[in-house]
């Protein structure tokens, strides 16, 4: 994959050979302004519904290995 | 294929509502058709009908990429590490199909998380392309457009970011529209790069793209940066293109075509002469740099969306004798593909400290430049128009050793993604690959300004029924 990660780069690299100093960054197309709205409580879904999706739910919370494994 | 199946999706939606054609049989006809699926298109079929609501698309069944939330049913992005996932939530664009009448057919396959030019990188198998099953149908909406194209679904919706909708569409002779960014939802669309990302319909003619399009365009409360198209969305109706003016990229009309594309592409600019449309080269000079900038900006999107596929909340997890950090790394590596690998060490390396001003911050400004390109053609011109990809249809595993050979099918398309701008590619003709073999479709792509759908769509309509492309796969004299 280092052979194709460096074929990759290589090509991109031609936008090095652009005048661009000048020029403002784009990183949202449509000219929106941020807005915010009341912070309302909606309904959402129940921690049960949420649960059923986690590899491995446990008394209500999602069960992870421990952050510092035992050796 | 049964008269049923014939009809075009305006025509069958008028009879249902007109009660001359029921919404059972017609959904059994394509229930039964869609069962038939020898191409690998779909990951998930429907058994039953289930809305019941009545608009513009009561009683369309609708092929759905895999990309889109559906609430209760699975939806894998065509990843191994989404499967199963069964979301609590339906897509915003699905929900609209659905309240408009429309029927979830199916959900296709596609290119992992969306990232593909050949549907070779889904975790489910490759998708064949019905016109010859040793070639891809392009990707990454390859499933959708197979369908369609195949005879199993009436209609599709899939998702563009730097091509998706529009190079399936052309490779397998149908029309394909990416909309502007922000005229759909993307609330429920599972994120690729946000900032490019924008759902759209796969489509046998123009005039079916404008029912989709109108039903799912809109401002959603659940994407912020959604806007909606004003004025909403009519059936294209226009016969000529009189008084409009067409702009062909002299930078994108290099070598790297194929004659056979070449020669479809230049006789479509005749036809659209001979409706009355003016034709002329225009300089883009920053298009040249779109492919290079896209994957910069893409995979740097892909790789902070990606980052949530941990193995805590939803999803596969692979166990690891160690902590959790061994715990994520070892279900990312089982969970993601080669692909969607490589692009989030490109992006997360074009986002790190020391190389973000070289690659991603460069990459943005040229974003700038190949926006303030467009702009500047727009300023005399009405569209711009390319071939939609440099070849017809590629062999299966033809490009599957260099990324960067599959990177440049989206040559033609990734300019007007990062512009934000419209674009539909629709089926010009039919031509001889390169080292031949049987003639195959090929894409005739139209840009417009943002939000200029419906001037686009009027457009596309008039020079589709100049074409009057009406081959099928299978039915072909040589085939």
């Amino acid at each position: 994959m280092a052979g194709e990660l460096s074929g990759i780069l290589g090509h991109v690299d031609r936008i090095g050979e652009l005048e661009l100093d000048e020029v403002a960054p784009t990183s949202h197309v449509v000219a929106l302004e941020n807005v915010l709205r009341a912070d309302e409580p909606r309904p959402s879904w129940s921690r049960g519904a949420v649960l059923e999706q986690a590899p491995d739910p446990v008394e209500g919370a999602f069960r992870v290995p421990s952050p510092r494994a035992e050796s | 294929m049964s008269e049923l199946l014939r009809m075009s999706v305006a025509e069958a939606a008028t009879r249902i509502r007109a009660v001359e054609l029921s919404r059972e049989e017609y959904f059994d006809a394509w229930r039964d058709a869609a069962a038939g699926d020898e191409l690998n298109a779909y990951l998930w079929r429907a058994e039953d009908r289930a809305v019941e609501s009545d608009g513009a698309l009561e009683g369309i069944p609708v092929a759905v990429k895999d990309l889109f939330c559906t609430e209760g049913v699975e939806t894998t992005a065509g990843s191994r590490i989404l499967e199963g996932h069964r979301p609590l939530y339906t897509a915003t664009a699905v929900r609209k199909l659905t309240e408009a009448g429309a029927e979830v057919l199916g959900k296709t396959n596609m290119d992992e998380f969306a990232m593909g030019s050949s549907n070779e990188n889904s975790a489910y198998g490759e998708v064949l392309n019905p016109w010859d099953r040793t070639r891809v149908p392009g990707g990454s909406s390859g499933g959708s457009a197979a369908a369609v194209a195949g005879g199993l679904a009436p209609c599709a919706i899939g998702t563009d970011t730097g091509g998706s909708i529009r190079q399936p569409a052309a490779l397998c002779g149908i029309v394909g529209l990416k909309p502007t960014y922000g005229a759909i939802s993307r609330y429920g669309m599972i994120a690729f790069a946000s900032s490019l990302d924008q759902c759209g319909p796969l489509t046998r003619d123009v005039t079916d793209a404008a029912l989709l399009l109108a039903a799912m365009q809109g401002r959603d409360r659940c994407d912020s940066t959604s806007v909606g198209i004003e004025g909403g969305i009519e059936l294209p109706g226009r016969e000529d293109l009189e008084g409009l003016r067409f702009a062909v990229p002299t930078e994108l009309a290099g070598d790297a075509v194929e004659p056979g594309v070449r020669g479809v592409f230049e006789a479509t600019l005749k036809r659209i002469e001979g409706l009355g449309g003016e034709i002329a080269e225009v300089a883009l000079p920053h298009a040249e740099h779109g492919i290079s900038a896209y994957y910069v900006i893409a995979p740097a999107e892909a790789s902070s969306n990606l980052a949530r596929y941990d193995g805590v909340r939803y999803g596969m997890r692979a166990e690891a004798d160690g902590d959790v950090v061994e715990m994520y790394e070892s279900t990312r590596a089982a969970g993601f593909g080669d692909e969607v690998k490589r692009r989030i060490m490109l992006g997360a390396y074009a986002l790190s400290s020391g190389y973000y001003e070289a690659y991603h911050g460069r990459a943005q400004k040229v974003r700038t430049k190949i926006a303030e390109d467009f702009a500047a053609a727009f300023g005399g011109f009405d569209f711009v128009v390319t071939p939609t990809s440099p070849s017809v249809a590629f062999g299966l595993g033809e490009k599957t050793d260099d990324p960067l050979a599959m990177y440049m099918n989206d040559f033609f398309t990734v300019p007007m993604s990062l512009a934000g701008i419209p674009a539909i590619s629709i089926p010009a003709g039919l031509a001889e690959p390169e080292g031949g073999g049987p003639q195959l479709p090929v894409g005739f792509q139209i840009a417009a300004p943002a939000f200029a759908e419906q001037k686009l769509l009027d457009a596309a309509y008039a020079l589709e029924q100049a074409i009057g492309f009406d081959a099928k796969p299978g039915e072909r004299a040589d085939g």
